[in-house]
């Protein structure tokens, strides 16, 4: 009998510690404000795992995370920095600095440059200055401050969108005209929505629930356009500083 | 050269490097020596497994149903198997995936609700308590790529609220009115949604028992590592209740009288 | 007390010459200064009871309990110094969960006295150390059924139908003496265990106290728990109209 000829290749199968979530997340700075959003739905595969787990959490009243990728490493890290963050206060007696947020984040993913936490940043606030603030991460830890930033499953339909509205890519603006530098809080929210709105009609890992965050600067004129926004929540926790809102609307379920 | 006067002057062992002297690369190994180090294994895959286990909000608290079958893979290997646990007074938790190392969860949550008990604080630990350990040791472990391979529900009901999450050998979480592991993500989850989303306040356990009944039914028609004996947890304000094992009513007569199945074409 | 000053009692590490520990006694001591402990091991279960003195108005009703639970099953009051209860009632639960682990079961009360036993019989080995300066009553229903032991300073333990220990041991145990003690039930025992701890009381004349009372059995589905509010009130109740008509 010829020798058998076995076809099985030696097999090496590996836990993956891993998985991706879906979802996505974006913020928008504007002078005196910012806008961090994120939907709600939390998927694996094909699966809605639950309609409602959020993404974006508030630090203090000038500092806003969102979070998106793997759903465990990111409440793991959200954990983490908000116990750095307790840690500060009781060292300092104060809030720490967004800037210093921001900085504290990038040590804290280089520090698992080798197993990182599989989740992608975007920290949104308001600077010592008083200025609205994006600065937006990738997994270990490199970090910008910009204008505006998308992330997460559908970042590749909505940052385009960014690019053009906020950032005025490929427009012209009038003869003798020119683009403004920040928008307004309204127009802001509008293109938020939009940007979900239109994400979850092309993105079968986004939709479900919407919930936006608006940080305004202490005495910013943005509250007005506030008072009429429907089922708008409160989140400030101190007196006479920046001022933390929430806005939740529901997207698509399908 | 060192301070012991009884090395003074005597030839130096080069293999032994007390002060850490050697470029890193050079230094030699004077750790202890884990004679089994390459033999340590680790959960690489479920041997012994449960599948799907149910779960929903209804009226006055949470139900949880899971069957009574350990499979060894195909083979149905051990048919009376208890898949849920009470832990503690207001708390049921239910398991698939590895059963072996379920009983090590298990053994870990009876330790941790004597050690609560012991203090006789005034505390006890309700069922987001318990969610809350449980999602820390499954996520330590995945991160020491050693992971309990497992998917968790725990319900529960405490001081008024019901409490219904998941948690999962990534230290994945997350909660809703209708949960389902494993293959009943798949098969049983648009059914409970259908049946219970927007209607938590108003389920009865009459009907809360119906729904999950009905979907084990499902799952036991189509996912082949089932078998029609299965147990359903309730948890209320009064406390945990978990049922004798049940059996299912099922028919598997020839359905001529459906479309698709018998005679009609179209 | 002649011996004192001979230089024998300085350690628990040296006899004196006619083969005594010093230390040990005067841990002994410690445990005669404390309020009075009892245990009652009954038809179905087990009952303890401490004379917990209040050493100062200010204090917190209910504060530093001096019954304790080691597992579902066991309970464990002390007579002395507390600080040393509790690190004993510490050391008892670490054995109980050592046992589980082992032997996948609830452990018997035996085995827990024992360790216990071999634990504190350590600190009378080295001049490093004192003695613990408590007696320990053990109180559970295990798998042989309801089950009662004292752990003494010196390490030794025994198993008993009823125990005392503290400044009043001698009068509760003339009281114990008198009671059919395997033919009660707990909720009778209750009623007994609070009448003696009153009985003592009055008897040393001491300032206030609170009476602290702990059961396991039957009533309890086998779980060491307090003595639930209104039998532990009825009970003060009629151990205050027993002092009355007593002798």
């Amino acid at each position: 009998m010829p020798d058998m000829v076995s076809l099985a290749q030696p097999q090496q199968r590996q836990f993956n510690p891993y998985a991706d979530n879906g979802g996505t997340i974006l913020a928008i700075a504007g002078a005196d404000f910012t806008v961090i959003a994120g939907d709600t739905r939390q998927s694996e595969g094909y699966s809605i795992q639950t309609r409602y787990a959020p993404k974006v959490f508030r630090l203090t009243d000038r500092a806003v995370l969102a979070v998106n990728g793997f759903a465990a490493d990111g409440n793991m890290f959200v954990k983490k920095v908000r116990q750095r963050l307790e840690w500060y206060r009781h060292a300092h007696a104060k809030d720490m600095p967004l800037r210093a947020i921001a900085r504290l984040i990038q040590t804290m993913l280089y520090a698992r440059r080798f197993f990182p936490f599989y989740v992608y940043n975007i920290l949104g606030g308001i600077e010592e200055d008083g200025s609205g603030a994006v600065y937006s991460f990738d997994p270990v830890g490199s970090y910008e401050r910009e204008a505006c930033r998308a992330a997460g499953a559908a970042q590749s339909l909505v940052q385009p969108f960014l690019d053009n509205q906020i950032y005025f890519k490929n427009q012209v603006p009038a003869p003798g005209m020119a683009h403004p530098v920040h928008l307004p809080l309204s127009t802001v929210l509008s293109l938020v929505i939009d940007s979900f709105t239109s994400a979850t009609e092309r993105h079968i890992e986004v939709g479900d629930g919407l919930e936006m965050y608006v940080v305004l600067a202490k005495g910013s004129t943005a509250i007005q356009s506030l008072s009429t926004v429907r089922g708008i929540q409160e989140m400030t926790v101190t007196e006479d500083g920046e001022r933390v809102f929430v806005i939740r609307r529901e997207l698509k379920k399908d | 050269m060192d301070h012991f006067p009884t090395n003074w002057g005597r030839p130096r062992n080069d293999a032994y490097d007390p002060y850490g002297t050697y470029p890193i690369a050079h230094r030699p190994n004077n750790g202890p020596k884990d004679a089994f180090a390459d033999a340590v294994q680790r959960t690489q895959q479920p041997i012994v497994t449960g599948t799907s286990v149910l779960a929903i909000k209804y009226k006055d608290g949470i139900m949880m149903a899971a069957d009574n079958l350990a499979s060894y893979g195909s083979l149905a290997r051990f048919k009376d198997i208890q898949r849920l646990q009470p832990v503690g007074a207001h708390t049921v938790i239910g398991a698939g995936g590895d059963m072996s190392d379920f009983q090590y969860i298990q053994l870990m949550l009876d330790e941790l609700i004597i050690d609560e008990f012991s203090a006789q604080d005034g505390h006890t630990l309700g069922p987001a308590e318990v969610h809350e350990y449980l999602a820390q040791v499954m996520y330590a472990r995945r991160s020491k790529m050693n992971p309990l391979w497992n998917s968790i529900l725990v319900g529960g009901v405490k001081d008024g609220k019901r409490f219904l999450a998941y948690v999962d050998l990534l230290g994945t979480t997350y909660s809703a009115s209708t949960l389902a592991t494993g293959y009943g993500a798949y098969i049983a989850q648009p059914l409970l949604r259908t049946a219970v989303e927007g209607k938590e306040d108003i389920l009865t356990e009459e009907e809360a028992y119906k729904i999950l009944e009905q979907s084990m039914r499902v799952l036991y028609y189509r996912d082949a590592r089932t078998i029609d004996k299965y147990q359903v947890a309730t948890v209320t304000e009064k406390g945990v209740y978990i049922s004798e094992s049940r059996r299912l009513d099922t028919n598997w007569s020839f359905a001529e009288g459906i479309r698709g199945y018998g005679a009609q074409t179209q | 007390m002649t011996s004192i000053g001979t230089g024998y009692d300085l350690s628990a590490s040296t006899y004196s010459p006619d083969g005594r520990i010093f230390q040990v006694e005067y841990a002994n001591k410690a445990v005669e200064n404390s309020g009075t402990a009892i245990g009652l091991r009954v038809k179905d279960g087990v009952v303890l009871a401490v004379e917990k003195l209040v050493h100062s108005k200010l204090l917190v009703p209910g504060v530093n309990r001096r019954i304790q639970t080691v597992d579902r099953h066991i309970g464990l009051a002390t007579a002395g110094l507390l600080a040393d209860g509790r690190h004993l009632a510490n050391r008892a639960r670490d054995e109980a969960a050592s046992f589980r682990d082992q032997y996948r079961q609830p452990p018997p009360l035996k085995q827990i006295a024992d360790r216990l036993g071999l634990y504190v019989q350590a600190y009378t080995l080295y001049s490093s150390v004192r003695p613990f300066g408590i007696s320990t009553i053990l109180g559970a229903v295990d798998k042989t059924g309801p089950a009662l032991y004292v752990v003494e300073p010196s390490g030794v333990f025994h198993g008993y139908h009823g125990a005392a220990v503290g400044k009043g041991r001698q009068l509760a145990k003339t009281e114990l003496e008198k009671l059919k003690l395997s033919e009660l039930t707990t909720r009778e025992a209750v009623k007994e265990a609070a009448r003696i701890i009153y009985l003592v009381h009055e008897d040393a004349k001491e300032k206030e106290f609170e009476l602290e009372m702990s059961w396991v059995g039957d009533e309890t589905n086998g779980i060491h728990l307090p003595v639930p509010k209104d039998l532990q009130t009825a009970a003060e109740q009629a151990a205050k109209a027993a002092l009355e008509t007593f002798e």
